[in-house]
């Protein structure tokens, strides 16, 4: 069924990412690949992996971005993976009902026994977070980990998602965004958390938390206002050797 | 978007063949349309072949083709879903109206029900269809007041030359199917050109500082990608036409999808029942379904998917 939870239990499991505690070292997407090809979206599958064109299946992706100018700028790494939208257009638009919204908790996932591969779901999520598993002819995405959230058999400190579980710097928080006073609500309410794309009203469930405002700007301990590029000699000399060696 | 040639040729074949039954239907109630035998064989034939090879191809970019029965389901929801209901309740409604037009040579009283009917749910599957592009909002372009008019009017016209065609050849040309032909391509023209005039003109809500929520920072550059070489995503949703091909193919769609065809229409309109305008609607015909499938590459080619700009893209 793929029309949206009429009764939605108000239970909303997802993601809080520190933008300013993320040092984009992809060790969240690396684990999750590592623990989704073996559990419930398994396999994600990859072609060539170790050629020269490898391209496969992944949950969570991180980019990195630059803001600003001069020396002011500031570098912000981007882990962006489903955001289980309470509005979840990739589910409405769904033709076989294979694309669904757990009325308990709010995960979207899929069930590949049923999906077509028309990808349209892919077209209707403005975040990129579903990916088309060549190989398996289905759509994957993000879990949340189901398969580890609610899994008896482990200790409940593991009982989070995978890239929660790994990620290093303490980046990532997970817990029920519906419930006001759980932990992570009050740290999107204390960080001024936000919401991706806010203007499509998709209402993404996980929520990012901005970089700090700066203590000390690196003018005042010194740093040059402006990064200079190297002089021009050195890049003409370099266009020519590129010019020769690319012949 | 990546315009994929499985859809390209689904949208403008089955498209030719909707417009083609809406125009059957309409036309035989009118009374303006003998049940000409030949004629019936003909137009029965090139629509159902039309609207069966579309859907067949459309199918090849599945994944899993044998589970398209699937796809029926979720009407309550999907656009897709419905498509697929109204594509196949199509056929029986077709069956009658061809059943009284062929066989017992009748196309008037329920027949002309049968046929306004088998209209009507052809017209209901091409608004579907443009329905599953209108309702995405991650695709500015798209999300487009004017995508649905496009692709009816695109439909009915395309349909349009290929009757007037067949009417010529089996010599029953009539003013009127040639009026309404001609006034179906004028029709659609008007509405691409409002659909590439909110295209030129307005802009999309999302921006890389929305999707990232980073706007407070400035200006924002994306330096690095998460993965070295393309991922589905950029294949798929990341194809890019530059600005100056557009314009071109833009030029190339005017001339060979509405102008001449148009214009050839005419021809037939003034000087029916002739070996000039035998040749005419078949040119007309050709160069409509020529410029059709440019336009509908374009359609796809032009359009940006918001994803992109988690990839680069200044603007969706």
């Amino acid at each position: 069924m793929t029309s949206l939870p009429a009764f939605p239990s108000g239970r909303r499991l997802g993601l809080v990412i520190d933008l300013d505690i993320c040092v984009g070292c992809h060790a969240c997407a690396v684990h999750c690949k590592e623990w989704n090809t073996g559990g419930h979206p398994a396999p994600l599958t990859d072609r060539d992996a170790y050629g020269t064109d490898p391209v496969g299946v992944w949950l969570n992706r991180i980019h990195t971005f630059e803001a600003d100018e001069g020396d002011d700028v500031r570098t912000i790494h981007f882990p962006k993976s489903c955001l289980h939208c309470e509005n979840a257009e990739c589910v409405t638009v769904c033709p076989t009902g294979a694309s669904y919204k757990r009325e308990q908790d709010g995960v979207v996932l899929v069930n590949e026994d049923w999906c077509i591969g028309c990808k349209l779901c892919s077209w209707a999520c403005p975040y990129g977070a579903r990916e088309y598993d060549e190989t398996e002819g289905v759509m994957k995405k993000c879990t949340l980990c189901i398969d580890r959230i609610y899994n008896e058999n482990m200790p409940e400190v593991d009982r989070v998602p995978a890239c929660v579980l790994t990620c290093p710097a303490g980046a990532r928080h997970f817990g029920d965004l519906g419930d006001p006073r759980s932990a992570v609500s009050r740290l999107v309410a204390a960080r001024g958390g936000h919401d991706l794309m806010p203007e499509l009203g998709y209402k993404p469930t996980n929520k990012y938390l901005p970089p700090r405002p700066r203590k000390t700007r690196a003018r005042d301990i010194g740093a040059p206002r402006r990064l200079v590029p190297a002089g021009n000699a050195e890049r003409l000399l370099a266009k020519w050797m590129d010019r020769i060696f690319t012949r | 978007m990546h315009p994929a040639y499985s859809v390209i040729f689904f949208t403008t074949t089955s498209g030719a063949g909707y417009g083609l039954l809406i125009l059957l239907g309409f036309l035989s109630a009118a009374d303006a349309l003998p049940p000409h035998f030949g004629l019936g064989l003909a137009a029965f034939g090139l629509a159902l072949g039309l609207v069966t090879f579309g859907l067949l191809s459309s199918t090849f970019h599945l994944g899993h083709p044998e589970r398209a029965w699937r796809a029926m389901s979720q009407w309550r929801s999907s656009w897709l879903s419905r498509e697929g209901v109204f594509a196949v309740l199509v056929y029986p409604a077709v069956g009658l109206f061809a059943l009284g037009w062929l066989v017992f040579g009748r196309n008037y009283g329920p027949w002309a029900v049968a046929g306004l009917l088998a209209a009507g749910l052809s017209m209901l599957t091409v608004i579907c269809t443009a329905m599953i592009y209108f309702s995405l909002k991650t695709i500015h372009q798209w999300h487009n007041i004017w995508t649905p008019p496009a692709y009816a009017t695109l439909s009915v016209m395309s349909g349009g030359v290929l009757l007037n065609a067949l009417v010529e050849i089996f010599g029953l040309s009539n003013p009127y199917i040639a009026g309404w032909v001609a006034a179906s391509i004028a029709v659609a023209w008007i509405a691409k050109l409002f659909y590439w005039r909110f295209i030129d003109d307005t802009e999309a809500l999302s921006t890389p500082e929305t999707a990232t929520g980073l706007r407070v920072y400035g200006k924002l550059r994306a330096v690095e990608g998460p993965h070295t070489v393309d991922n589905y995503l950029n294949r798929e949703m990341g194809y890019h036409v530059a600005r100056r091909h557009a314009a071109d193919l833009r030029r190339v769609v005017h001339l060979s999808a509405f102008a001449l065809p148009l214009a050839l229409t005419m021809v037939s309109l003034l000087f029916g029942n002739s070996g000039a305008a035998i040749a005419a609607t078949l040119v007309a015909a050709l160069a409509a379904s020529l410029g059709l499938v440019c336009e509908r590459w374009l359609f796809f080619a032009e359009a940006k998917h918001t994803v992109n700009l988690y990839y680069g893209a200044e603007a969706a």
